[in-house]
């Protein structure tokens, strides 16, 4: 498989470095993950070709040689698709026009057509209207669709949903994730907030302070204790499910994970079988044995297979259930009282609503 | 009224100034360009060089310029060698007075309205498969054009209303080198104020008119001059 490989060093802005060496690989998205001023955008523009590294950096895309031994091919002709954390629509072109200018000057014919993409971002009905009247969320759409039709062969996406209210943020998620899929189009996606990549990244990078401290799948880093993201109170795992029935008189939709059942608010009957979860470690709490005078629906056969402290009062356990991994968070008292160890087995108990705070659509 | 001679001079003040126009622009605009994206000692030199005719009395820049395009200086021999005309004191001479002396008021509005071209913009169209001319024709013309206007508008009226520069390398060769200004300098010479009132009332109206409708289109215009 091609990768982007890069090996960069850069001056960042805000006295960091950015040191780091990374094989991407150019299928899937990847998530860039770490706090604010870490290197991340910069990281971004240095792939772009928009900002010169130090001498001796290196980036390969696949065969080809955009950076290395003084030769640097230059942005225009990179066919890197950049969508900014400010959307940079041309302010004297209309919606239409914008798309224009991406279609005109195309890097490889895409395998979509325009209409597809108007389709798939919502933007129809948007196309004669100049760029000032759009809202944010229209303008980052539009965006988007214009890196899309300029025919990228990977696309970088620089907090591109930083500005956006809730209800705009979560809507553009979902059409991303949709055309991440659709399009098959490698994606590099930076963010500071873990729950937009957790609905759209297949691999992860944490940064931090200029250089690359973690890398490797999503679910995979979610589910370890060892990670960085396990020691965040927000800390979550995600898990993939798959729906396997809606049960109207309930109003509830039944998921299969490891061939157990997981009950979650009935969600919209669609083409939808496969879909990711978001499970927060706190609302997470074990049992030795199933419950079956509780009200709390969801009660998952797992094994508890490593745990740590966090924070003073707190231990954060390590469950696992088939391939997938749940992460629990629960006082120390709890976890002496039940004489925890690795190998148990146990039941995780899930509140229901849980689910649904904020889960990711994976077709 | 106005007699054949005051007419011969308007049309060749309107011919200077046009052409001047066309060339300001021409030359102005990679210039102005190129000084919005440096910055430095050098590029520093060459703007206070561009603005000097702000400061300087027009007669200076003439006199130089008189001593540069004389059949005896190397510019001078060179254009006559070639065309077998002279330089000073001919049309062709009025016109690089006149872009040299109206050149700050080409560039210097084109410079600012380049330097307020957002550099993420460019950024995107680099991204988007754009090279550098593609950028400057696509992204900065068209964010720009209200500035071209303006530029072309104060080049254009400027020439009209030059004195110094021209009666110094041009003086006063009837259909060749006899504009606007100087014929006007000519009746006030020779006591002929009712002709005077005519071409000076003119000019006055006309350079008016071309500012009133400069600042009702542009607010901010003003600048290039009141700098």
């Amino acid at each position: 498989m091609s990768s982007l490989t890069v090996n960069l060093k850069c001056e960042g802005a805000q006295g960091f470095t950015l040191n780091c060496a990374l094989q991407l690989p150019l299928q899937g998205v990847t998530g860039v993950f770490g706090p604010s001023g870490c290197g991340k955008t910069t990281l971004l523009h240095c792939i772009a070709g928009l900002r010169d590294p130090a001498p001796h950096s290196v980036i390969h895309h696949g065969e080809d040689v955009w950076l290395a031994g003084g030769v640097s091919v230059p942005t225009f002709q990179r066919g890197v698709g950049l969508v900014f954390q400010d959307d940079r629509l041309f302010p004297h072109l209309n919606v239409s026009g914008n798309l224009d200018y991406a279609v005109k000057r195309r890097h490889s014919k895409p395998p979509y057509s325009r209409d597809t993409v108007i389709d798939w971002l919502g933007i129809g009905k948007l196309l004669l209207h100049g760029v000032s009247e759009l809202s944010g969320g229209q303008r980052q759409r539009v965006a988007i669709a214009r890196a899309l039709l300029n025919g990228p062969n990977i696309l970088l996406l620089d907090e591109p949903l930083a500005g956006l209210d809730y209800n705009a943020k979560q809507d553009c998620l979902k059409r991303l994730t949709l055309i991440a899929k659709q399009t098959k189009l490698p994606m590099i996606y930076v963010s500071h907030e873990i729950q937009e990549l957790s609905h759209v990244a297949d691999d992860l990078v944490i940064m931090r302070e200029g250089e690359v401290t973690e890398h490797g799948p999503l679910i995979e880093l979610a589910g370890s204790l060892e990670s960085s993201l396990a020691r965040d109170s927000n800390a979550a795992a995600i898990l993939q499910a798959s729906i396997s029935g809606h049960h109207s008189q309930w109003h509830l939709t039944e998921l299969s994970i490891a061939n157990q059942s997981l009950w979650v608010n009935a969600l919209p009957d669609s083409q939808i079988s496969q879909l990711r979860l978001r499970i927060a470690a706190r609302d997470v709490s074990v049992t030795r044995s199933r419950a079956s005078d509780s009200s709390i629906l969801n009660s998952l056969a797992v094994t508890l297979t490593a745990m740590q402290p966090c924070g003073p009062g707190h231990m954060l356990l390590q469950l696992t259930l088939g391939e997938q991994f749940l992460l629990a968070r629960i006082t120390r008292k709890s976890a002496d009282q039940l004489a925890l160890q690795p190998g148990d087995k146990l039941f995780a108990q899930i509140k229901s609503t849980a689910l649904l705070s904020d889960q990711g659509y994976n077709e | 009224m106005l007699m054949g001679a005051e007419w011969q001079a308007i049309a060749l003040t309107l011919k200077l100034a046009s052409v001047s126009t066309a060339l300001l622009l021409l030359l102005g605009t990679p210039l102005a360009w190129w000084l919005s994206r440096r910055q430095g000692s050098f590029a520093a030199a060459i703007e206070a060089l561009v603005a000097l005719p702000l400061v300087l009395p027009p007669t200076v820049l003439g006199f130089y310029l008189l001593i540069l395009l004389a059949p005896n200086s190397a510019i001078g021999s060179a254009w006559q060698s070639i065309t077998g005309s002279q330089l000073a004191f001919s049309f062709e001479a009025l016109i690089v007075g006149s872009v040299l002396y109206s050149l700050p008021f080409v560039v210097q509005p084109l410079q600012q309205a380049f330097a307020r071209v957002p550099p993420t913009l460019l950024a995107a169209a680099d991204t988007l498969g754009a090279a550098p001319w593609d950028r400057f024709i696509s992204i900065v013309l068209p964010t720009t054009r209200r500035s071209f206007l303006v530029a072309a508008a104060l080049g254009f009226a400027h020439t009209v209303g030059e004195f110094g520069v021209v009666l110094m390398i041009g003086g006063n060769i009837p259909g060749e080198t006899r504009v606007l200004s100087v014929a006007l300098y000519d009746q006030v010479e020779s006591l002929q104020f009712a002709q005077a009132h005519q071409l000076a009332a003119g000019l006055l109206i006309f350079s008016m008119l071309t500012l009133f409708a400069l600042y009702r289109s542009e607010p901010n215009a003003g600048w290039a001059i009141k700098r």
